[in-house]
């Protein structure tokens, strides 16, 4: 950041006074780099989330057990891909293109939420990943609707919109099979047990060992912290878990009369260490289906390209 | 399991149960019908994932969905959509061969929307023109299928006009699904159409996209013998026996479960 030239500091100041009066950043605003930088980083992540996201609920599209089900699964992962097209848009006002970053994707110098390296084993992970992921997703990213940067924050609004959908489609869906058979029921079980600490991980490191929230929350690109939402999310889960007749797999769960929350049991953050690192279940596979993917479509964006170029328009309108 | 001309006794309910509307729906027409939307709907969607580009994902998704809507409107109407869908055995099955021949690479599957999209939209127009029972479905639908046509046009334009590579990949598409085109213009019990005009017609539309492209019209045999498939009469490829295995297992392992 160079804060020395004179006009410098006074759009610094102009800066600076629109976000103590809660005013949005627009992209031709003058902005600090770093806090460009922080905003690129953050929605290519949030994007790249999107996108990968796909993978683990596309996983059961083709065998989704009824045709209502089916076109429920199939119209969420569709919305999916829509939240990664607004928000790689929304990177691209501050002018990082979505090739470039998918780029980054690929070759891993960025990352997605490490919730999506678990693997759906049943059919009830569809619903356990409706109920907890889009849930902590919404917990998350509320806040984001009130983000500084205006891009940002209005996509977020037309995202949460839609994860809130998907979030009480999840948990129907789990309903349905926890008041089903008995194997139904035990599948539900089974698949809250296996999604439930990954989610409360998807909050983040502790804020005692959060790198990059203290910088955001001063930028106003964060509202909340991570322990502050983690604590949030699980509040609104517990009481939804009884109505749906499942447990959540912690013995130390309980109300805590004093702070007005819950407690919570130890998180297992050698995990979460282990699988940002790449070595949970499912990373190979996910970025692998997604180099994979992109480089048999590489022909296709190819010909979309060139038969643009023929008649005078862009790329990118060639694929709309 | 294949030679039974029908499935388990759940899977020959269509015969027996008789149409919830008091018009009389024929029953096979509305089962070839939905079944082609129910199977090609299915094959869009194990695209879901794997698009070339990300407006794809949303595109193709876009036009599943439409077909799987009115594959549940057309199955409702003659029974249980779920049982419909899930228990009967493939013989019984009464698509085209089109719509379950594997996606292939992109351009096998833009062939395929481009020859049955075109298709059912020339069919829908005119089903809904009519009074018949699937009159209501037809003037919905048939707005659905004006986009799945254009966006399969739009890609072959693209795909043969856009680099050699793509060129050729669209050609070797067209050429290899232009053996299933001539079963879509059999007669179906039912729907009363004169199939000769709807094949002109049709020929006429994937013609002109074609030469635009700067694509050949394959030649090929597509209208008589084994060449014109036969799935209105239940014999399916060996793809669509995998496929189903795939998309019924579940609902199979729960018998009577509610989802
Ligand atoms: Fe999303
Ligand atoms: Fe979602």
């Amino acid at each position: 950041m160079t804060t020395t030239a004179p006009d410098t500091r006074g759009c610094e100041a102009v800066f600076d006074a629109a976000l103590a009066a809660d005013e949005r950043i627009e992209p031709r605003d003058w902005m600090p780099d770093a806090y460009r930088a922080t905003l690129v980083r953050q929605m290519a992540q949030h994007a790249h989330s999107e996108i990968i996201g796909m993978q683990p609920e596309a996983n059961w599209i083709t065998r989704a057990p009824s045709l209502r089900r089916k076109a429920i699964l199939m119209a969420k992962v569709q919305d999916e891909a829509g939240h990664g097209l607004y928000l790689y848009s929304a990177a691209e006002t501050l002018g990082t293109g979505r090739d470039e970053l998918l780029d980054k994707l690929h070759s891993g110098r960025q990352k997605y939420s490490s919730i999506f390296n678990y693997p759906t084993l049943t059919w009830a992970d569809v619903g356990a990943i409706g109920w907890l992921v889009d849930g902590a997703a919404i917990t998350n990213q509320v806040p984001l609707c009130r983000c500084s940067y205006g891009p940002y924050a209005r996509a977020m609004v037309r995202i949460c919109k839609e994860e809130s959908f998907h979030q009480r489609q999840g948990y129907e869906l789990l309903l349905t099979l926890s008041r089903g058979t008995e194997a139904q029921h035990a599948m539900a079980q089974d698949a809250v047990n296996r999604w439930w600490w990954p989610s409360l991980m998807m909050f983040g490191p502790p804020d005692d060992e959060s790198a990059h929230s203290a910088q955001s929350m001063a930028w106003k690109i964060k509202r909340h912290s991570n322990d502050e939402l983690r604590r949030r999310f699980v509040d609104i889960c517990v009481p939804q878990a009884e109505s749906l007749g499942l447990t959540l797999p912690d013995p130390d769960l309980r109300w805590n009369e004093e702070s007005g929350h819950h407690d919570f049991g130890p998180i297992d953050w050698d995990e979460f260490h282990e699988v940002l690192r790449g070595n949970g279940p499912c990373n190979d596979q996910r970025i692998g289906q997604r180099r994979r993917a992109h480089e048999e479509g590489a022909w296709v964006r190819e010909a979309a390209a060139a038969h643009a170029r023929k008649h005078g328009g862009t790329a990118r309108e060639a694929q709309v | 399991m294949t030679t039974t001309p029908q499935g388990a006794p759940s899977a020959s309910a269509p015969e027996a149960t008789a149409p919830q509307s008091g018009s009389a729906v024929p029953v096979g027409a509305a089962l070839a019908l939905g079944d082609d939307a129910l199977v090609l709907s299915h094959r869009l969607g194990e695209w879901a994932g794997h698009a070339p580009v990300l407006e794809e994902e949303v595109a193709l998704a876009n036009i599943a969905l439409d077909l799987l809507g009115q594959a549940r409107v057309l199955l409702s109407l003659v029974g249980d959509e779920d049982e419909l869908a899930y228990l009967r055995e493939e013989r019984a099955f009464r698509n085209v061969q089109l719509v379950e021949q594997p996606n292939g690479d992109f351009a096998h599957t833009i062939a395929r929307q481009l020859y049955f999209s075109t298709y059912q939209e020339l069919l829908y127009g005119r089903l809904a023109a009519g009074d018949g029972p699937f009159a209501p479905l037809a003037r919905k639908a048939v707005k659905e299928v004006a986009y799945h046509r254009d966006h399969a046009e739009q890609w072959t334009l693209r795909l043969g006009d856009g680099t050699e590579e793509s060129h050729r990949r669209m050609q070797t598409a067209l050429t290899a699904l232009w053996r299933c085109t001539g079963e879509l213009f059999e007669p179906v019990d039912g729907l009363g159409l004169d199939t000769a005009a709807l094949h002109e017609g049709w020929l006429a539309l994937v013609s002109r996209t074609v030469e635009q492209a700067g694509l050949t019209l394959p030649t090929g045999p597509r209208s008589d013998g084994w060449s014109a498939g036969a799935g209105r009469q239940g014999i399916h490829t060996e793809p669509f026996g995998r496929m189903l295995a795939e998309m019924q297992h579940l609902h199979r392992s729960h018998p009577g479960a509610s989802w």
